[in-house]
């Protein structure tokens, strides 16, 4: 497997590839997330219990569920870039970060709008709410060390090791912060019974789910691309694209 | 379809508000992201050009340095020869 | 430094020593984040109201919250200064183990910032009329808690070291990591309040002092070599 993965690690192969690859993408994207959220919002049942506000689910769930995600492949791309210094995982970690911030962001922002007529209030101090806000919080810090160096090198690495110290905090943080909520929350606020879901339910979940792992996978792919140009602007492969993309826009202009 | 009319779909059962909320929110930030992203990568490639065509013009000027210098020193010589 | 074939213990006696010298060279380094924990804790009576109920209430809280943000406020100094004149840079090179000239440090900034903390406690306790049940749960809370504090607190320190407007985003970094201990102490003391037992709370403080006495100087030296370079 090493030496199937050994060409991608040079930044212009990637670099190339992941060019391919956006087109093939965005397409997959566009199809699962136009099925998916019409079935959503225009096709799937109501629930029984919640009403036509429960359609808040197929875009909440992926957005939370992604933003976990997106922070478990930056602390192991954090990892291979320590232990291997393998630079292109630097270039990923630092893709990654902005597009989990903005899932965070979503999953947030929607599990408030879900929780005002089912709660009765935009925000309550709920274990997975507070956890996530603690998340996005986790981001912003990650993003901001990211910018405050000038270096992309040093910000990758400095990035790096904060990501790993949150990583092996969120399980803590997460535990403590359910324990706190158990302890402190009144039985006032009646929790979402979670039945299992029915078949004309899934699907269109299924199609939302995939459609955003697909959005963010092309995102990522995109920033992904920037970082690797930024970190490699003095190699002649980087000079010769420059130049021949300032040519075109030449020729664009004349 | 689970609403009779385009009213329906909008009201949403009562909770319109909260769904469109959520879902008009959410695709401003992910539109903003993609956006973002996109100009992001042309603003990369704008800078290491510019700091190309700034390198290359140092370049220029370092070398007419030199060779003024060169003919400047060369010039001496030739009176002494 | 002298030469390279110390026992550990006596690099990190020295580190320490040093450290705690420089220190009570200047003394406001010591004194401020006193002064700020102090007034803090005071501004709360005066926001909320003098009832003596609601401040037994929230006065766990407000001590823990206030002992954070004056151990934020300390730690700019753990590697500034020394990373200024460059001594950071010669103690990274030479031949003794980062993990013990770290620790020294941590705990030379703990004896500086935290004890001082520890001590000062019980009195603004008084002012905000903790239960008397609590006094020991919060003793026990803070001389378990404010090392960690410390401990973490380094790596975010380490890592914006190099950054010229470090501070706002030191906050940034090393709070949303201090939740766990704010959660479990206050807990602790909120319990003893009731007269229930609270070594439960105390021992995962415990399991996080010593998770993040073994963890942390790693995390800070391999984030000194990033600064430094």
């Amino acid at each position: 497997m090493w030496k199937w993965l050994h060409p991608y690690a040079n930044p212009e192969v990637s670099y190339h590839f992941t060019g391919k690859l956006i087109p093939w993408l965005s397409a997959l994207t566009a199809l699962f997330l136009s099925i998916g959220i019409t079935w959503a919002l225009a096709f799937a049942p109501a629930d029984y219990q919640q009403g036509d506000s429960f359609r808040i689910f197929y875009l909440h769930v992926p957005a939370a569920s992604l933003s976990m995600g997106i922070y478990v492949g930056m602390a192991i791309a954090a990892f291979t870039s320590m232990v291997w210094q393998f630079k292109l995982a630097d270039a990923s970690a630092a893709a990654m970060a902005p597009v989990g911030a903005t899932f965070t962001a979503i999953a947030l922002i929607t599990g408030a709008a879900w929780g005002k007529p089912m709660w009765g209030t935009w925000w309550i101090w709920d274990a997975r709410l507070t956890s996530e806000l603690i998340l996005l919080f986790l981001y912003l810090g990650v993003i901001a060390l990211h910018n405050a160096f000038e270096d992309k090198n040093l910000a990758g690495k400095a990035a790096g090791i904060l990501t790993l110290v949150g990583v092996i905090n969120i399980p803590i943080i997460k535990y403590s912060v359910e324990w706190w909520n158990t302890l402190h929350q009144g039985s006032t606020v009646s929790k979402l019974g979670k039945p299992s879901m029915s078949i004309d339910m899934l699907w269109p979940f299924l199609f939302c789910f995939l459609g955003f792992a697909l959005l963010v996978a092309t995102i990522i792919c995109i920033r992904f691309r920037s970082e690797i140009l930024a970190r490699n602007s003095i190699r002649p492969w980087v000079r010769a694209l420059v130049a021949e993309h300032l040519l075109q826009e030449k020729n664009n202009a004349v | 379809m689970q609403f009779d009319s385009f009213s329906a779909f909008i009201n949403m059962g009562g909770y319109g508000f909260y769904v469109w909320l959520s879902f008009g929110v959410s695709t401003a930030l992910i539109l903003a992201l993609i956006v973002s992203s996109m100009m992001a990568h042309t603003q990369v490639i704008k800078d290491i050009a510019v700091r190309q065509q700034r390198e290359a013009k140092l370049r220029q000027v370092r070398s007419k340095h030199k060779e003024n210098q060169n003919s400047q020193t060369n010039t001496p010589n030739e009176i002494t020869q | 430094m002298p030469s390279a074939n110390l026992s550990y213990r006596a690099v990190f006696a020295l580190v320490l020593k040093r450290d705690l010298t420089i220190a009570l060279r200047h003394k406001d380094d010591i004194i401020n984040p006193l002064l700020f924990f102090v007034i803090v804790v005071t501004l709360f009576p005066l926001g909320i109201g003098p009832e003596a109920q609601t401040l037994s209430r929230i006065a766990p809280g407000i001590i823990w919250v206030a002992a954070l943000l004056a151990t934020l406020l300390s730690l700019d100094r753990l590697f500034k200064s020394d990373h200024n004149d460059g001594s950071l840079e010669q103690m990274l090179l030479s031949p003794q183990p980062i993990f013990i000239l770290v620790l020294a440090k941590i705990v030379a900034h703990w004896l500086i910032t935290g004890l001082p903390l520890i001590l000062v406690a019980p009195l603004l306790a008084v002012l905000l009329h903790l239960n008397e049940q609590s006094y020991g749960a919060l003793m026990l809370t803070l001389l378990l808690g404010t090392p960690i504090l410390s401990l973490l607190g380094a790596i975010g320190v380490a890592l914006t070291v190099g950054i010229k407007k470090g501070g706002v985003l030191l906050s940034l970094l090393v709070l949303p990591l201090y939740i766990p201990v704010l959660i479990f102490a206050t807990s602790a003391i909120d319990t003893a309040a009731l007269g229930l037992p609270y070594s439960g709370q105390l021992a995962i403080i415990a399991a996080l002092f010593f998770g993040s006495l073994t963890l942390a100087p790693f995390a800070v030296g391999a984030a000194l070599k990033v600064s430094t370079n």
